[in-house]
């Protein structure tokens, strides 16, 4: 029965591997230019945790099958090296592993997150709330309305808590469902939540960031090709959670400007 | 502190009547049982709701017959809505994660083979342990009466995520009564652990007999022994966290909700919380969870191969020291939970390394096993069967915790199905598999029977394939962006993925359905099951050294004196190849 284990270990392993190593499951194109360092460091972190899991189950099943039921009275052996070879082992690859991994990984993340905005990064304002993502663009004037929150009255298109009687400023905000920016122009996407967390996700743009009430938090991106992708929430916010997305479309700079334009006129 | 201690004598007379016996027992070995029995009870509550989220995922207008009697506002006619899925959520992580995954190894076999090990009578506070029992018993009836209440059971997962948590009834169905009753139980659950914790650690300081140093403690008694340090720092953060919590929700105040949120078109009446706070004291005590549940199957597991190796591990000690190890880093890594939260970025890299580090101790732990498997004289039965298949899943496990550690790749890889997969297959099944092992394995000594080997084998069989079946995929899932937590898969690109749902839904059936097996198994062996001898494994340790089921005081009143090391397989000994801790016999 040892060497049936090993046998069913052996393809289980084998199995687990094939769809990575035949790509059949990978992450969707990116269109992000921050997102090829995380890729890459998937990419690495794959090959090296897949070695390491290759490696493991098919030397349990090895051992299984060479050392399992063996005749009544055999004498056990020790394994040349014992335990200092482990360790030693352990602390070399893995070590080594650690700090690579650690250390490479640093760069991917400080792309996203310390690198500062430019000075001409396009800011857009997303509210999340149950379960909607809306978005705000500053107008004309270039500002954003301060925000005030027992304004807020969905009914009459209100989803912000904009101060359009008093506030100048907030008459030409510019309010939307969904988040159209320009190709290759670095948005500043400054991020407000109205009621519980919830998270902004879009697996193209290796972009996942949660909204967290009570704290001003903003991300960073520049986004590399035209299309429509989804945005999901990702941060378990309620009944109505899995049905809360928006679209991401992404548009040459002209196509942008009209599509600004006419959200404009129909505030 | 090398010393041993000379016990004193028994500190509670021989129980009288049912109640005193089998109820309200002052007996370790009655109220482990307890535990388990309660561990039982939850985790086939807990699979049941997996079936039920499984179904609703890939047939989401499909009646299940007899639901709606459970909730008709839940599954009207049966159908699952959206918010009833996230209840079934809610209530299988909780219950799994506390009442099985912390009961069963720990404070399951921990009380019945703890004192046992170290040759002791019974526990250091035989009053407190009955106690810390029936509290966790309180805490269990607490959550489930969440099922049967007007409101429901809470939606706001195992995590319970303020302010979601902390605001009411406005935020939605089961945050009323439901999540009041969720942060009632754990906090109750709280108090038992922290009795549970302190008991087992005064135990193993104060009652090992003579000639039990703390080296030639058997691995599972270290285990238990570094959970119940873990557990003791651990519960004593979600204890307070819990009642924060509930102060928020009924005396009105703030410590997690900011100012400012419209919920449900209100202004809710708090100012100046943080949401984050609750992130971070939950997973202050939630990572250091996974090592109460998962260190302990560590130990079982290790006693276990040992046990069918016919040698001892390459090294025991390096095995104790990795364990320490993995306790004291669990403390510093609890914020890779929280890379995309929007705490301070930078603090993101000083959780991430620890968090990489924490690869080296478990992957010693893991080439121990291995290399002692080297050469070993391996026996095939249902418990090492289970100890093999824990080493597998450990390893798979481990490996994709290699992924989420990294805040860069877990900016890609967070809350989706990869996570869901990483923390089942090392927390939920390796654990399982521990449970499962210890249970075969320690079953001829708590009821005086021998299980069904064929049953156990066939049950194996079923359960490591499923289990790859089921966890695997959820990896390739996550990476093609699989959002977890959705009751239904509404997104443009979920279209071709729903085939591999379709398979784990099928796979989570068959694997759910072997556990029946077991189960029937446990009763038909408890009373029809073979005779047990004293030692049916010719294992080493005390606990083989007394009857099967052991008497009331253990050791019928002698004190054991202990002279070797726990392990003394491969030897040339009076009963064959190994010499059992107490035997005088010169090695």
């Amino acid at each position: 029965m040892g060497k049936f284990f090993a046998v069913v270990l052996t393809l289980i392993a084998l199995a687990s591997a094939y769809p990575i190593v035949t790509h059949m499951y990978v992450q969707p194109v990116d269109i992000s230019t921050h997102g090829h360092a995380i890729d890459e460091q998937l990419s690495d972190t794959m090959a090296e945790a897949g070695f390491a899991f290759l490696g493991a189950q098919l030397l349990l099943a090895f051992f299984v099958w060479r050392f399992s039921n063996r005749k009544n009275g055999s004498k056990v052996k020790h394994l040349p090296g014992g335990a200092k070879l482990m360790v030693a082992t352990a602390f070399i690859f893995v070590g080594t592993e650690v700090l690579a991994l650690g250390v490479l990984g640093q760069k991917a993340w400080a792309e996203v997150y310390f690198t500062a905005p430019k000075q001409d990064a396009l800011q857009i304002q997303s509210q999340a709330g149950q379960f909607a993502f809306y978005f705000r663009y500053p107008g004309a004037d270039g500002k954003f309305a301060p925000l005030h929150p027992d304004k807020i009255d969905e009914g009459n298109g209100n989803y912000f808590g904009l101060d359009l009687a008093n506030d100048v400023e907030a008459r030409d905000d510019i309010v939307t469902a969904e988040l159209a920016i320009p190709v290759n122009r670095e948005i500043h996407l400054l991020m407000h939540a109205k009621d519980v967390g919830h998270s902004f996700y879009v697996r193209e743009l290796r972009i996942q960031q949660d909204f967290v009430p009570g704290l001003d938090l903003s991300v960073h991106f520049t986004a590399t090709k035209t299309g429509k992708y989804e945005i999901v929430c990702t941060q378990l916010c309620g009944l109505g959670h899995y049905n809360m997305k928006a679209y991401l479309n992404v548009l040459s700079q002209d196509d942008f400007d009209k599509w600004l334009k006419e959200k404009a006129s129909e505030q | 502190m090398e010393e041993a201690v000379v016990q004193p004598a028994h500190v509670h007379a021989p129980p009288e009547g049912f109640i005193r016996k089998h109820i309200f027992s002052l007996d370790h070995k009655v109220i482990g049982k307890q535990y388990y029995g309660l561990a039982l009870v939850a985790v086939f509550m807990g699979m049941a709701l997996s079936w039920l989220m499984r179904f609703h995922l890939v047939w989401p207008t499909t009646k299940v017959p007899g639901l709606d009697l459970l909730s008709s506002t839940g599954a009207p006619g049966g159908v699952i809505t959206p918010e009833y899925y996230l209840s079934l959520l809610t209530m299988h992580g909780t219950l799994m994660v506390f009442f099985v995954l912390t009961n069963a190894p720990f404070a399951g076999f921990g009380n019945y083979f703890l004192p046992i090990q170290i040759g002791a009578e019974d526990m250091a506070f035989p009053r407190f342990n009955m106690m810390s029992f029936w509290v966790t018993f309180v805490a269990f009836l607490v959550l489930v009466l969440a099922f049967v209440i007007p409101d429901g059971p809470p939606i706001s997962g195992w995590t319970a995520y303020a302010p979601l948590s902390a605001v009411g009834k406005d935020a939605g169905p089961g945050l009323a009564w439901g999540q009041s009753l969720w942060a009632i139980s754990i906090a109750i659950f709280c108090v038992g652990q922290l009795l549970g914790s302190l008991n087992f650690i005064a135990t193993t300081l104060d009652l090992r007999t003579k000639g039990m140093t703390f080296m030639r403690m058997p691995i599972c008694t270290w285990a238990w022994f570094i959970t119940s340090a873990i557990g003791l720092l651990a519960f004593a953060v979600l204890l307070p966290a819990c009642l924060l919590l509930l102060l928020d929700r009924m005396a009105g105040t703030s410590f997690f909700i900011p100012s400012g949120l419209v919920i449900s078109d209100r202004l809710q009446n708090h100012a100046g919380g943080s949401p984050l706070l609750w992130q971070h004291l939950f997973w202050f005590f939630g990572h250091p969870e996974v090592y109460i549940a998962i260190l302990p199957a560590v130990g079982i597991v290790s006693h276990v191969l040992i046990t069918n190796m016919r040698k001892p591990l390459l090294s025991a000690k390096v095995i104790i020291y990795s364990m320490m190890s993995i306790g004291f880093l669990s403390w510093m890594v609890w914020g890779h939970h929280m890379f995309v939260s929007g705490m301070n970025p930078t603090s993101s890299l000083l959780f991430s390394f620890p968090t990489l580090t924490i690869t080296i101790p478990a992957t010693i732990i893991t080439l121990i096993w291995l290399g002692s498997l080297y050469g070993a004289n391996l026996q095939i039965n249902a418990a090492s069967l289970f100890a093999l298949g824990f080493v597998s899943m450990f390893v798979s496990g481990g490996v994709s915790g290699f992924f989420l550690a990294q805040p860069s790749i877990d900016i890609y890889l967070h809350a989706t199905y990869f996570v869901v997969g990483h923390f089942h297959m090392v927390m939920g099944v390796a654990a399982i598999f521990g449970i499962l092992s210890g249970t075969y394995f320690w079953f001829p000594k708590m009821s005086g029977r021998m299980m069904n080997e064929s049953l156990g084998k066939l049950h194996f069989w079923i359960t490591f394939v499923g289990t790859y079946c089921i966890f695997m995929p959820f990896h390739y899932l996550g990476m093609a962006g699989n959002v977890r937590r959705y009751s239904s898969f509404v997104n443009d690109f979920m279209a071709p993925l729903m085939p591999v749902h379709k398979f784990i839904s099928i796979a989570a059936f068959v694997t759910g359905g072997a556990q029946f097996i077991f189960l029937f198994n446990l009763i038909y062996s408890r009373f029809r099951g073979k005779q047990a001898p004293e030692n049916p494994w010719n294992a080493t340790s005390l606990e083989w050294s007394i009857p099967s089921p052991p008497p009331w005081d253990n050791f019928g009143g002698k004190h054991p004196v202990i002279y070797h090391d726990p392990y003394q397989y491969g030897v040339k000994g009076s009963k064959g190849d190994f010499v059992m801790q107490d035997s005088p016999e010169q090695v």
